[in-house]
């Protein structure tokens, strides 16, 4: 039922005689037949209509090509269109002087964009020096910033060519923020950084997202950031169309053409998960040993040795959880038969499932670890327990039984 | 070297003189080329024109232009305004050039980014692209500035003073000593005026004198799960 009627919502949003598809929030950013069409004759951008949300995430989404970028960057009048009305915060762009417009609002590109030529405090600085602010002023704000996107006051003094690619992007980010605009437009920001660096960013926007509220919209080609980010996803197809806007777990489940279900891949079922909370998980407990000092020859936690939950007894031997001191798990040992005269290993575990992670993480747990049993862990990092990937398979079904 | 220390009151004299109708046209020019160069970049009709121009000017033969200047510009034959003059429209021939590709060496995505922040194009131009195109600008000023050193000792060939006039003079009273004197002389001041540039070039551009980049820090190698 309510994949239909989002079915509907969404083939009413990109069909033209629709008005921008109301969303539950009052809309910070509109889009009314926005078209851009270049000197080759094919549109960039064809009929948008779209209402964003004030305080949340926005994602444009799609392949190369397909206008999302040039969207983007209509909104600040760095393109502009060839027809129809984009308005901010009620008033029609094109009616704003482009540079005074521009220092309204925030904007973090690809490679950071940092001027080369300015430390990195009077880049952060420059929106505000540009409104006049005083530079004294202006300096003490920027250097509390620095500290909000979580870099040390010591880069100040530093030029860009001295920060690494994932901190010159928070040194973007702070100068983004630097005159706390309510729009903050984000064009590729992540898409240079290796993808560590990159998770680190994502989540630290989402920090500071839930700190500042502001209305943000980020451009994007990869699904797995926009899912990551987005309270709602406009899926751009090839010819400047928006496909689908909703937000993505619905676009995960219900895609709405070939066009997105392809977009979103053959992942998604998968992908999905991650909309869907873990906490009724079933945790079993595992028998620990110490891994350090001492040899582990003998369960150091009998306690949960005698809990019964022996898990993965085959063959005669058995998966032991070795963890550290301070309960935090290290890897698994397999007790064989044989173990009293070969020394026994210690084999990598798998990814960890977190408290408050979704079943993507308990599943993937699950399957990554050697012994089969994903290792819970508490927010601090100890081990509360395992989980099995049937069971999570079971929850999965028992989430999908209760929604039809 | 005696006559070099008995006459050098008269060498630092006719320095002083080679250093100002060097100079004052190499400033003079700086000041021309670099809104021309930035028409040039803006408006291709004018580029072309501006960029041919000054290509037809470079061949006009110097001794040629210090003659006809004066009639030109109503002045006396051995005013040093000729010099001036000339040595500026030549500059300027050359650096136009050279400022257009200095303009166009800066990245384009950091001119977008400058945009983007919500600078006025004047505000951009002066703020942003012209600092960065200051190592590219000083590599053409540096040729300019060497070729109008040398330029200049022509001008004593109409008996403007300048290091030249120990060409003229050794020539006419057939003393080498005088001549080498003159080469010397200008060969030191062209160094000289190269050496400052350099310096000046490194005072302008302090970001280009900092070391590689930091290694990343502990936050940015901090990964988010620790594998178990």
């Amino acid at each position: 039922m309510t994949a239909q009627e989002s079915t509907v919502a969404a083939q009413a949003s990109s069909t033209s005689a629709q008005k921008s598809a109301g969303l539950n929030g009052r809309a910070m950013v509109e889009f009314r037949g926005v078209s851009k069409v270049y000197q080759t004759g094919h549109p960039a951008v064809d009929n948008l209509n779209l209402s964003i949300e004030t305080g949340k995430i926005t994602v444009f989404v799609g392949p190369s090509g397909c206008g999302k970028t040039t969207s983007l960057r209509m909104i600040n009048r760095m393109v502009e269109p060839t027809s129809g009305i984009i308005t901010v915060g009620g008033r029609d762009v094109s009616s704003i002087p482009a540079p005074e417009l521009r220092r309204s609002m925030g904007y973090v590109m690809q490679q950071a964009g940092l001027l080369p030529h300015r430390t990195v405090l009077d880049n952060v600085s420059t929106v505000l020096r540009l409104n006049k602010v005083p530079r004294a002023q202006a300096r003490k704000r920027s250097l509390e910033l620095l500290e909000t996107v979580g870099l040390s006051a010591s880069m100040a003094r530093r030029y860009p060519n001295q920060l690494s690619g994932g901190q010159q992007q928070r040194v973007g980010v702070a100068r983004a923020l630097a005159a706390d605009p309510p729009v903050l437009l984000m064009d590729e920001p992540f898409s240079a950084v290796d993808p560590v660096v990159r998770a680190e960013l994502q989540q630290e926007l989402l920090r500071l997202q839930r700190e500042l509220a502001k209305t943000i919209i980020f451009v994007t080609h990869d699904i797995d950031e926009a899912t990551v980010l987005g309270d709602t996803l406009a899926v751009f197809a090839s010819g400047g169309r928006v496909a689908q806007y909703a937000p993505p777990e619905e676009i995960l489940r219900a895609p709405i053409d070939d066009f997105v279900a392809g977009f979103v891949g053959r992942d998604r079922g998968f992908r999905r998960l991650s909309f869907s909370p873990g906490d009724s998980l079933p945790i079993h407990p595992v028998p620990t040993v110490l891994w350090g000092a001492t040899l582990p020859n003998t369960a150091a936690n009998p306690d949960d040795a005698e809990a019964g939950a022996t898990p993965a007894a085959t063959a005669g031997s058995e998966w032991v959880l070795a963890v550290d001191a301070h309960n935090r798990p290290q890897g698994w040992l397999l007790r064989g038969s044989h173990a009293a005269s070969t020394p026994l290993e210690l084999i990598p575990g798998g990814s960890l499932f977190r408290d408050g992670d979704p079943l993507r993480n308990a599943l993937d747990a699950a399957l990554s670890s050697p012994s089969g049993w994903g290792v819970a862990v508490d927010a601090e990092g100890k081990v509360t327990g395992v989980v099995k990937a049937a069971q999570v398979l079971a929850a999965i079904d028992a989430a999908r039984e209760s929604r039809y | 070297m005696q006559w070099f220390l008995a006459n050098l009151e008269q060498v630092l004299n006719l320095t002083g003189y080679h250093l100002i109708q060097a100079v004052v046209p190499l400033v003079l020019s700086v000041l021309i080329a670099i809104p021309l160069a930035q028409l040039a970049r803006l408006n291709k009709v004018a580029g072309g024109i501006i960029l041919s121009l000054g290509s037809l000017l470079y061949t006009i033969p110097s001794l040629a232009l210090f003659v006809i200047l004066p009639s030109i510009l109503g002045t006396k034959i051995l005013d040093f305004s000729n010099i001036i003059v000339a040595l500026t429209i030549y500059a300027v021939a050359l650096l136009v050039r050279s400022t257009l590709d200095a303009l166009n060496s800066v990245d384009d995505t950091i001119r977008q980014a400058a945009t983007a922040m919500g600078y006025k194009p004047l505000q951009r131009f002066l703020g942003v692209d012209l600092p960065l195109s200051i190592p590219v600008l000083f590599a053409g000023l540096r040729v300019i500035s060497v070729s109008n050193i040398s330029l200049v000792t022509v001008g004593s060939l109409l008996g403007i003073p300048s290091l030249g006039f120990f060409f003229t003079d050794g020539l006419q009273r057939n003393f080498p000593t005088e001549i080498v004197v003159g080469i010397v002389g200008t060969l030191v001041l062209a160094l000289l005026m190269d050496v400052v540039l350099v310096l000046v070039q490194k005072l302008l551009t302090p970001w280009l004198r900092t070391a590689k980049p930091m290694p990343a820090l502990a936050s940015d190698l901090h990964t988010a799960a620790v594998e178990a």
